[in-house]
């Protein structure tokens, strides 16, 4: 089983993207679970979000305390949350960050790796210029940093979900998985 | 077909798939979900049914209550505060043997104001008359949800859908979504037995004097009678349609075990993972889930318990002054029954605390090592303060 925590802001779409990639995890042959932290939620606070895949049918009803890889939509919750609390060691941290983050010293033991996706949901004109929603850029960057599930499972449960205005949250999933950087020494999974 | 769908969803489904012809709803966190989807499903014309707002669960309750005896299906879903707020209307909707249909998602009562898990709202609703089921997973809420309405329209009362707040009612997973000709097939329109009907007219709910309410009583203690022994021949019908069967109780390696967990909702599924894992260390558990609480299958408790050296309940719930609720029943079950094994009682999960595999084998281990258990309910992850 893995399991992967999602770290955002209420507004930028962290839990919708957790259920869409649930759902493409689902289209690509594994049994999914998906939820959010259970709080109260505002917009602008931290939100956590989960997902869980396995290969056979999932058992466990808690939350998630270790996870394997980890997804922050919002670089700004690195100065205020330890991102990779409980993080397994060789576990994947995405974040959404033009460069590579400051004090990536902090990474060590996991592998970094970062995209820009609140340009590439500007230019795509997702959201607004001050609140550039990501999350769908997100989700084809986290398909590349995995290797899983393909890109067109992401695609496709994006049109699902999204039927009148898919095609720019499609395009800016496919120019996120293009545009993801790797810290130095690691290598993306497929 | 397969679809990844929300717990809240699920119920959703299961109400358009029973066309349910009159929705009445206030909402509360965590059923909100449920009543927007319905209501969604209502504007949209998905459902073919009127939704009733309503400034009250009181008033949610009493619109159900004229609605139903109407004649026309009905179905409403509440929590905590708001199915305590209905709890007078909870008995006229039982004593007028009105099969009225809830979606109960199980929130700690307040003070302190908590939105999260707790089973005391519903369990405190054990006497109203109500059929309850405790639910599992997002599968087995939309399938109870279909049987519920089969089983309360063929005893005339009403029953209760109950699932763990957030654990299952905000959870994505995937579930299998009948079609509606294969739902149409398991569950025919509701044909009322008594309606309001200005062509007949007739009095409901006039005085009943002391030589004629005792038989009234005694009617709904039959009827609950016949709801445990007409529902394994439900879900026959319903497994004939979607094969799926989950029976009133399900003993999971009972057979050899030495400990047997007893749990109800989302618990189990974690108990089941711990099962597993000690059984692949050579130790001997099992799980009695308890699905159907009212009527509470007694019988089936018995048979499940009885090879057990030891029983652990494990509640989300507590009767201040007495003990977990569902310790309570299993010790009344078994009190009966030559040389049944103790019981343990445990509550954990109470408002929301996670319960997890560490927690659920530290309860294995205690009542493992003790002979007999130290007192009726033992908390379990209490911090210190």
């Amino acid at each position: 089983m893995l399991e992967i925590r999602f770290h955002g802001r209420g507004g930028q779409g962290t839990v919708v993207a957790t259920i869409l990639m649930s759902k493409a995890f689902f289209r690509a042959g594994y049994h999914v679970q998906s939820f959010p932290f259970f709080g109260v939620e505002r917009r602008g606070a931290p939100v956590e979000a989960y997902l869980r895949l396995d290969r056979q049918k999932i058992l466990l009803r808690t939350n998630v305390y270790s996870p394997d890889h980890v997804v922050v939509l919002d670089k700004t919750l690195l100065s205020g949350i330890d991102v990779t609390r409980g993080l397994k060691p060789g576990g994947s941290v995405l974040i959404n960050s033009p460069a590579a983050p400051t004090g990536a010293g902090s990474f060590s033991g996991f592998r970094l790796a970062w995209v820009d996706a609140s340009r590439i949901a500007l230019n795509n004109r997702i959201g607004s210029r001050t609140h550039p929603i990501v999350n769908t850029s997100m989700m084809g960057a986290v398909a590349r940093v995995l290797g899983m599930p393909s890109l067109e499972d992401v695609v496709a449960s994006i049109r699902e979900e999204l039927p009148g205005d898919a095609e720019r949250n499609v395009t800016a999933a496919r120019e996120a998985y293009e545009a993801v950087h790797f810290a130095e020494t690691v290598k993306p999974a497929a | 077909m397969k679809r990844v769908l929300e717990g809240s969803q699920a119920v959703a489904e299961a109400v358009r798939l029973a066309r349910v012809q009159v929705v009445s709803a206030y909402p509360i966190t965590p059923q909100t979900h449920i009543v927007e989807f319905l209501s969604e499903y209502c504007a949209s014309g998905t459902m073919n049914a009127r939704f009733l707002r309503v400034e009250s669960e009181h008033s949610c309750m009493a619109a159900l209550i004229g609605a139903q005896s109407a004649g026309v299906r009905t179905f409403t879903a509440t929590s905590g505060q708001g199915l305590a707020l209905m709890h007078e209307l909870l008995h006229w909707a039982a004593g007028a043997r009105l099969p009225i249909v809830m979606a109960e998602v199980n929130r700690a009562l307040a003070p302190g104001w908590n939105i999260w898990v707790d089973q005391t709202d519903s369990l405190a609703q054990r006497d109203t008359g109500w059929i309850q089921f405790y639910c599992e997973d997002g599968q087995e809420v939309i399938d109870t949800t279909l049987q519920a309405y089969r089983l309360a329209e063929s005893v005339a009362l009403p029953a209760m859908v109950v699932l763990d707040a957030f654990f299952l009612s905000h959870t994505y997973e995937p579930v299998d979504v009948p079609e509606q000709e294969e739902a149409d097939r398991f569950l025919p329109p509701y044909e009322a037995r008594f309606q309001l009907d200005t062509a007949a007219p007739c009095s409901f709910g006039p005085l009943v004097p002391p030589a004629v309410y005792m038989e009234m009583r005694h009617d709904i203690a039959k009827a609950m009678e016949t709801a445990l022994s007409r529902f394994p021949g439900i879900e026959n019908e319903y497994a004939a349609v979607f094969g799926r069967r989950y029976g009133v109780v399900e003993a999971i390696r009972c057979e050899d075990a030495e400990i047997v967990f007893v749990t109800s909702g989302t618990v189990t599924s974690t108990a089941r993972s711990l099962l597993e894992n000690l059984r692949s260390r050579g130790e001997r558990l099992g799980i009695l889930k308890i699905r159907l609480f009212r009527p509470f299958p007694v019988e089936a408790v018995r048979r499940a318990l009885g090879g057990a050296a030891k029983v652990a309940v494990i509640d989300r719930n507590f009767s201040f002054g007495a003990s977990g609720i569902f310790a309570q029943e299993v010790r009344a079950a078994l009190c009966n029954a030559p040389g049944h094994p103790p019981v343990f009682g445990f509550v954990a999960g109470i408002g929301g605390r996670d319960v997890t595999p560490e927690l659920l084998e530290e309860i294995y281990w205690k009542t493992k090592n003790s002979d007999a258990p130290e007192k009726e309910s033992v908390w379990i992850g209490l911090q210190e303060v």
